[in-house]
């Protein structure tokens, strides 16, 4: 946790003052500021979000991390956590809450299966990972991630976070202003993706050849 | 009367909320540190725990048992000039038992001899497949490869682990479980001077 | 200790000759009854032999033969053993079957899960959509001859992983690099979805006649999947008029993890590690029902200790679902989370004992055929001990304290969400709602399964069937299982832990066999048809959350919508139990 503290390391503050004064960057106080309050959205799918619940709760304490609040609604959620097996017909609700969160937005996979579907990859109503359709930040393998290996799995967040800076990060570029919308699949025969509607009629008729 | 109840509940509430007091205080009396060491989380994780509960991961962690896993790691053991002796012999047997086989081996087979070389040339777990059953570590019969301890594994991308990041040494294993490393350390020895005692007597008749 | 009651099963045979034949197939038991007949047979099953709770109905595809069988299991709710009746139909589409919607309402989910995965239509039946996949999707997954799209082999393991196995994403070798198949020719530009209308039609059965004068429409309110209360991934379709619901439909599949089908690709052996996934708060009693069921095939017995480890690790877990229970139950009446904290702090205690044993907190995997994988060291035996006989009565009666008598909680419970005993056994809803409705249906009772028969226990039993017994129950059941680990602590003898030698492939003989245990949350039962091969040939599971739900349109009609989470939190249910 390098960033606990927002001065910057290399100014020698003396201690009398330390409480008082701080020299640091904009990014450093920016960042210090987001990472502190990464509220997440109350949102659980499978076993994975038992954990999750286990982590809030009062052996873990997440709101050690300022991230207590959880939010029932996206619009006030800053970080999605992706707590369980992402099946076919639930992806169009989680792509609506996707795009329902205003910027900035983080995607945690927590466990095997929101990562890449896990020991359920195989099944008919799986969908394999939920990078295939959302910008995913961390990963957290396990299966389900123990609450420290969840806390482990958000501190790695954090100093993602850290990383970033004002003048680079997406959400104040106003040419890619969508950049991040991911247009709502369909359930139709099978999940239709529409953004791959091409290729899909593709293999599809592909599909009649072969046989 | 109304709100008995209620009353009765609160004073659930508020003697727990004392608690954590009382047992501060009563852990400086009897001078011992609380917070950040073994004695405080273990007695937190004990039955008589009373009050605050929290473990503050990352700065506590909680002792893991010995039999705690996570996802599976290979052995190998630290031979002369720091040679990694790999257990694996790539029998194949944790890929067949493995539930969501997310175990993929390579057995390569000597050029000259055309046998197979009991070393796995390549071996790889999609640790986001891996749903931790503890199969692989039990059903080895050579206890190459064994379950790990390490929470600490969130990356940025997807975790797939080849040879070179699976592999750790012996010494690591002995460790994180070093009932199990000392129950399995004494069968092989068992097993060898068996072995030995056995190719004694059918070698003594010969000669 | 009371002995259950011991009916011998019916003799059909005798009482409808002609139609009702002995199911001869080795292995298997029970009744074949002709398809024309069944309504009759089954009528006469529930009235003249008394087998009023029907628990269990499934299909099974029987490519080879050409045959599509359906499976019936009753059971009295005084106990004792149950009555399996089966009926066999040619396969060919479209597959029909009489539906029992009549005589058992409990079947109802049943029945449109078996049209839903295995294409079996149940005439008759009111209701009879997809329930686990959404409308309009292809194919009846659960066929023999349906392959998915991530398809590899027919069975695991898999050969590509050994001896030469590169690692490939399953993504790759999928035309969509994706899990995707659609059928030939679609265009998905030119696609119409279907956009629910069945669901909403089976809705428009409850409208509302408009009051003299004054213009009333009802209005249809959509809950979840994601919603706070909905615990975890559930919809409901509710139509309501004001605050009344006037009529609901539950939504699932939204956590449909394709159990059965896995299962039946998976080994005897690999399965167990998913169905620790089925109810995830009870990782130990899901083992138990499916090593109990295998055994039942594989004719083998338990090693002695490791019996008494069974059954202290599955009331261990049924504590801490019970405490997860009342908090939960508590955060939904919107009790913000301090009951539920103190819940977790007990659990997270329990979920150690579960971690020292078997090595992980929730996903144990302890248990394996003809006994269990490792022994309880003994500082976690002294650990148990100190728990159960120390903390947990203590904090259980602190619980109690703490929120049994709180006016608000009594005032929002209280005579809410009625279910007597005899509509309860008409929907098949077992565990604690069953008994809270008066019925002391408990299988450790009932119909013994493991060691239950030698511990002294009550079944807990309350008589007014709404939420204030519902809530009240759990604690009794708390109790209860205190005096059985009790009693299991103390008489549990030294010795080996399995019976077996540990192996990684189990032979079982070709058969059928249902299993079927008191999870916390109901009767919880696996149906395993093995035709003699490494994997079973039909792979089931029977989950109490989800028949339980059948009867939640009888109990919340006419009440109010905000009590209605709270229904949800007392019908227990799990999302990947429910969903599988």
């Amino acid at each position: 946790m390098e960033n606990e503290k927002f001065s910057l390391p290399n100014y020698n503050i003396p201690e009398d003052l330390e409480t008082i004064v701080a020299i640091t960057t904009l990014d450093r106080l920016y960042n210090w500021g987001r990472r502190s309050s990464v509220w997440p959205l109350m949102f659980g799918l499978a076993c994975c979000a038992i954990e999750m619940i286990a982590a809030q709760a009062s052996r873990y304490d997440m709101s050690r991390f300022g991230m207590e609040v959880m939010r029932p609604t996206p619009r006030q959620a800053d970080m999605m956590l992706v707590s369980g097996t992402v099946t076919k017909k639930m992806l169009p609700a989680i792509i609506r809450l996707y795009n329902q969160m205003p910027e900035p937005k983080y995607v945690v996979a927590m466990g095997a299966c929101a990562s890449s579907g896990g020991p359920f990859k195989e099944g008919y109503n799986v969908v394999a990972g939920i990078d295939k359709f959302l910008p995913v930040d961390v990963y957290i393998p396990g299966c389900p991630p123990t609450p420290q290996a969840l806390i482990a799995g958000l501190i790695k967040l954090q100093e993602k976070i850290d990383r970033q800076s004002i003048k680079k990060v997406r959400w104040y570029d106003r040419k890619k202003e969508d950049a991040n919308y991911v247009p709502m699949p369909i359930l139709g025969p099978d999940l239709i993706d529409v953004r791959r509607n091409a290729e899909i009629k593709q293999a599809a008729a592909a599909k009649e050849s072969a046989s | 009367m109304y709100g008995k109840g209620i009353l009765k509940g609160l004073s659930v509430t508020w003697k727990r909320f004392w608690d954590t007091y009382l047992e501060d205080i009563s852990w400086i009396l009897k001078g011992k540190k609380r917070y950040f060491n073994e004695e405080g989380i273990r007695h937190r994780s004990s039955k008589n725990t009373r009050g605050i509960f929290t473990v503050q991961y990352p700065e506590e962690q909680l002792i893991l048992p010995e039999e705690a896993r996570y996802l599976p790691f290979l052995v190998y053991d630290e031979g002369p000039q720091g040679k990694q002796e790999v257990r694996c012999t790539s029998c194949g047997i944790c890929a067949k038992v493995c539930p969501p086989q997310c175990i993929w081996i390579v057995r390569s087979n000597d050029p000259n001899t055309g046998r197979p070389i009991p070393e796995p040339t390549e071996f790889y777990i999609d640790g986001d497949i891996c749903m931790n059953c503890g199969f692989c570590a039990e059903y080895c019969p050579f206890d190459a490869i064994k379950m790990d301890h390490d929470l600490d594994i969130a990356a940025y991308g997807r975790n797939v682990y080849n040879l070179e990041k699976l592999l750790k040494p012996a010494s690591y294993y002995n460790l994180i479980r070093p009932m199990n490393a000392a129950l399995e350390e004494q069968a092989r020895r068992a097993k060898e001077a068996a072995k030995a005692a056995k190719a004694e007597a059918s070698a003594s008749p010969a000669t | 200790m009371t002995t259950p009651v011991l009916t011998p099963i019916a003799d059909l045979t005798a009482r409808f000759p002609g139609s009702v034949t002995k199911d001869e197939r080795a292995g298997y038991s029970g009744f074949l009854v002709a398809k024309e007949n069944l309504l009759e047979v089954a009528a006469a099953i529930r009235d003249e032999f008394g087998y009023d709770l029907l628990t269990a109905v499934t299909g099974v595809d029987y490519l080879a033969e050409n045959k599509m069988e359906v499976v019936y299991h009753a059971y009295k709710t005084t106990g004792g053993p149950g009555l399996v009746f089966k009926v066999q139909v040619d396969r060919i589409d479209p597959v029909t079957v009489p539906s029992l919607v009549n005589i058992w309402p409990g079947v109802d989910f049943q029945e449109r899960e078996a049209w839903d995965l295995l294409g079996i239509k149940f005439d008759g039946h009111p209701d009879l959509r997809r329930i686990l996949m959404w409308e309009g999707y292809q194919g009846h997954p659960l066929r023999k001859d349906w392959k998915e799209p991530f398809f590899e082999e027919e069975v695991k393991p898999f050969k590509s992983r050994w001896p030469d196995g590169k690692h490939v994403f399953a993504e790759e070798k999928n035309p969509f690099r994706d899990n995707l198949n659609f059928p030939k020719n679609f265009d998905p530009d030119a696609y119409q979805p279907e956009a629910e209308k069945d669901l909403y039609s089976s809705l428009e059965r409850f409208t509302l006649k408009s009051e003299s004068g004054l213009k009333t429409d009802q209005i249809v309110v959509n809950m979840g999947p994601h919603h706070p209360s909905t615990h975890g991934v559930l919809r409901v379709a509710v139509t309501l008029e004001g605050e009344t619901i006037m009529g609901l439909k539950p939504v699932m599949g939204y956590l449909h993890r394709n159990h059965d089908k896995i299962g039946e690709r998976c080994t005897f052996l690999q399965i167990l590690p998913y169905t620790d996934r089925l109810d995830y708060f009870n990782s130990m009693s899901n083992n138990f029902g499916y090593v109990i069921t295998v055994e039942k095939l594989m004719k083998i017995p338990v090693a002695e200790r490791a019996e008494y480890i069974r059954v202290i690790m599955a009331e261990l877990s049924r504590i801490q679902n019970h405490l997860i229970f009342i908090g939960m139950l508590l955060n939904d009446l919107g009790t913000m989370y301090t009951p539920s904290l103190y819940a977790f702090e007990e659990r997270e205690l329990i979920l150690d004992i579960f971690e020292a044993v078997s090595g992980a907190r929730m996903m144990c995997n302890y248990f394996r055929f003809g006994g269990v994988v490792r022994d309880i060291p003994e500082d976690v035996m002294q650990k148990i001990k100190g728990l159960v006989q120390d903390r947990l009565p203590a904090k259980t009666d602190e619980m109690d304290r703490f929120l049994s008598e709180n006016e608000v909680l009594v005032g929002r419970l209280k005579g809410v969400h009625v279910i007597n005993a005899e509509d309860a056994a008409k929907f098949s809803v077992t565990g604690p709602v069953l008994r809270a409705a008066g019925v002391p249906y408990d299988l450790r009772r009932a119909d013994p399964y493991g060691i239950y028969d030698r511990f002294d226990f009550d079944v807990a039993v309350r008589t007014h069937g709404d939420m204030m017994d519902n809530f009240l129950i759990r604690f009794d059941e708390i109790r209860q299982s205190l005096r059985i680990l009790e009693q299991a602590l103390k008489q549990i003898p030294q010795g080996p832990i399995n019976s077996q030698k540990p192996q990684y492939q189990v032979r079982v003989p070709a058969g059928e066999a249902y299993g079927r245990i008191e999870s916390p949350k109901g009767e919880l039962a696996y149906y395993v048809v093995s035709n003699g091969k490494p994997n079973p040939y039909r792979y089931h599971v029977r989950p109490p959350s989800f028949v339980n739900l059948t009867a939640i349109e009888h109990i919340c009609r006419g009440t109010k919508i905000q009590d209605f989470v709270a229904l949800l939190a007392m019908l227990d249910i799990v999302m990947g139990e429910l969903d599988r």
